[in-house]
């Protein structure tokens, strides 16, 4: 049986195709004005026997196609543990959400914590600092990790630290420099949430975010933790709702 | 609505363009969130008529009684001895500050950072849409959290009739004391406003009324307990805000009814949600009409409600007023033990309020709890992290929600609340 997941997030949509455990379609694109027409064009001729939608997404999916769904919650929870079968901590950070997940030994989520409404500490926030200094959201975290000293930023409103950091440079410091505070001051705040759903072992990173190595790198450190990163960390929400809908 | 209320809105100096918006979207919001509901108890017919002359056959009432030479007070807490106004033959009424209104204007008054409840009691008076307000004889503020205590300072500028009531803070022999003194004190204001002394035996008869009423909600409150529910949080909510407006010997009634007829469904094990549905206790802050927009995530979301730790529920109607004194002494004392053991979080130390939400919890089967705290409302939100630290010490699932009236989060708000679930399944 061919089971899908579809995880429509703020900033992308993720497609995954199970043929019982193994994944054999993968599917991305940028969510954009539209994301039901995305959301269409992307299982467009994709073979699958069932589907379940989970991200912000999931309700006006389920009206569109009938579809169950599923709260990235448990979707991320449930990819998690599909990839690392061991593994008790969970932190997703997207577009705009950042969440962390506790699971016991057998899997079951006891506990979970989610950023407030505003962007402070999501990848919607890193992105637009990394506009405002100039980077691409790729060389971001590079560029970070190249600083030389770091330069605390203490505003987490997005709005709030984008004048602040216009007035670092204003003062002439390096814009790595403010990068590096930047990404501390995100990684406090999800160091933050793990410690108030209590860490157990190695925390897996999923979620657009963890693909930047200096969040990799510094949560590492703020943590004491290993970090363990999935070779694609944006597909566990689609993974996870993929393997709940073959059940 | 009817035309036929237009002038009395008039009378009553409300802006009728203003009010005209805000019945429009309080109807429409009645609509989707109540009587989009399935399976209701035909009971609530009752409800859906109050709420639909809220501002109407209500507002004609309370005019009539004050045209027949009786008061109307309005309040905005639990800490209000209703007894001691039913005594003097008047009639007390909750006011409105369950939704966000003019809020531009009220924030020219106050903080930006005020809870949204105290924004909203301004919100309707400057906006000329609350009835209730305007038709009160006299509006009694007490003094509870700083935020609605400072507050009365400024609404004091707005209305001619404010009354100011103190209250304790710690739960003393000095506390105690205190509550009975601003008791006294209010009852001697009350019988000035409405020119009827307060005897025993009137004393009694407003005991009497104010317990019926409470009886009732026990009662309604007790049938919750059962599996399937058979009656939803949203319409038990209903039940419990209508508690503040409507006449009460008539409320006593219609609840009375609504629980007949839950007693049926029970036998019949019928049920608004299946048997089995996730059970979720709510506690924290109180929820005034119409604020429905929490409760109406929860019962969206593959759960029921099953009971309110909250002003505007259990903790507002738990005990009853002893009613074996014979002296207005003696009464007095019963109706200050009586509201003396209200366990409202601006009290310190507050232990009582935990073991409430324990005791609930067990009681009415509840699988989690879900702790609601107004943004700003300091007394609750620092309550919760030590509640909820507490509760899953004891492998009580919780969830922790901060929000307001605006319906910006609604989305995170129902990811939060589905993951909860979910995990409770």
């Amino acid at each position: 049986m061919r089971c899908a997941g579809i995880d429509i997030g703020s900033r992308s949509i993720e497609l995954v195709v199970l043929n019982g455990n193994r994944i054999i379609e993968l599917r991305q694109t940028d969510s954009g004005f539209d994301p039901m027409a995305q959301a269409r064009e992307m299982i467009d001729g994709v073979e699958h026997d069932r589907i379940m939608a989970t991200g912000y997404g999931r309700h006006l999916f389920e009206l569109s196609f009938e579809a169950p769904t599923i709260t990235e919650i448990k979707a991320y929870a449930v990819g998690a543990r599909f990839l690392f079968p061991d593994v008790r901590t969970i932190l997703d950070m997207g577009g705009q959400d950042s969440k962390a997940i506790a699971v016991n030994d057998r899997g079951r989520i006891t506990k979970f914590e989610m950023n407030d409404r505003c962007a402070a500490g999501t990848g919607k926030f890193l992105e637009i600092m990394a506009q405002t200094l100039g980077y691409t959201v790729d060389r971001f975290g590079e560029e970070a990790l190249n600083a030389r000293k770091e330069i605390q930023v203490s505003s987490m409103c997005t709005v709030f630290a984008e004048s602040e950091v216009t007035s670092l440079l204003a003062k002439g410091e390096n814009r790595r420099d403010i990068a590096l505070g930047l990404h501390r001051s995100v990684v406090r705040k999800a160091a933050g949430m793990l410690k108030r759903v209590t860490m157990t072992d190695a925390v897996l990173f999923g979620g657009g975010v963890a693909l930047n190595p200096c969040m990799v790198q510094i949560l590492r450190e703020a943590t004491g933790r290993d970090i363990l990163v999935p070779d694609n960390p944006q597909i566990l929400g689609a993974l996870g709702a993929a393997l709940l809908a073959s059940e | 609505m009817s035309e036929d209320y237009r002038d009395m809105w008039k009378s009553l100096g409300l802006d009728l363009e203003a009010h005209d918006a805000l019945l429009d979207v309080l109807g429409k919001g009645y609509q989707d969130i109540y009587l989009a509901q399935k399976n209701r108890p035909e009971g609530m017919g009752y409800f859906d008529f109050v709420m639909s002359e809220v501002h109407g056959l209500r507002i004609k009432e309370l005019i009539d009684e004050k045209a027949a030479g009786r008061k109307v007070i309005g309040s905005f807490c639990v800490f209000v001895p209703e007894e001691i106004v039913r005594a003097a033959n008047a009639t007390l009424v909750g006011l409105c500050t369950g939704a966000d209104f003019a809020t531009e204007e009220v924030e020219k008054l106050l903080p930006r950072n005020t809870c949204s409840l105290i924004k909203s009691a301004f919100g309707f008076k400057l906006g000329k849409v609350c009835p209730y307000i305007e038709s009160a004889d006299m509006i009694v503020g007490e003094n509870t959290c700083d935020g609605k205590k400072k507050s009365y300072e400024v609404l004091n500028n707005l209305i001619p009739n404010l009354y100011v009531m103190d209250l304790p803070q710690m739960k003393s022999d000095e506390g105690r004391a205190l509550l009975k003194a601003e008791y006294l004190r209010f009852k001697e204001a009350v019988e000035k406003l409405t020119g009827v002394t307060i005897d025993a035996e009137r004393l009694k008869t407003g005991i009497g009324i104010v317990n019926n009423k409470r009886k009732a909600i026990h009662r309604l409150s007790d049938l919750r307990k059962a599996d399937p529910a058979p009656i939803s949080g949203l319409d038990a909510l209903l039940g419990n805000q209508v508690f503040f407006y409507d006449d009460p010997v008539r409320f006593t009634d219609s609840v009375n009814k609504i629980c007949d007829e839950l007693e049926r469904r029970i036998e019949k094990a019928e049920g608004v949600f299946p048997a089995g549905t996730p059970r979720i206790l709510l506690s924290g802050c109180p929820m005034a009409v119409p604020n429905w927009k929490l409760p109406w995530i929860i019962e969206t979301s593959g759960a029921v409600i099953v009971g309110e730790e909250s002003c505007v529920g259990e903790r507002g109607t738990r005990n009853l007023t002893d009613e074996g004194g014979s002296t207005v002494e003696e009464l007095m004392d019963a109706i200050v033990d009586r509201h003396f053991q209200v366990d409202c979080a601006i009290f310190t130390p507050n232990p009582e309020r935990l073991s409430h939400i324990e005791e609930m919890f067990r009681e009415y089967k509840a699988d989690g709890v879900i702790h609601y705290g107004l943004q700003f409302c300091q007394p609750y939100i620092t309550e919760s992290m030590p509640v909820e630290k507490a509760l899953e010490e004891k492998d009580i699932p919780t969830l922790r929600i901060d929000t307001d009236y605006s319906m910006e989060d609604v989305g995170q708000l129902k990811t939060r609340v589905e993951a909860f679930i979910e995990l409770l399944k």
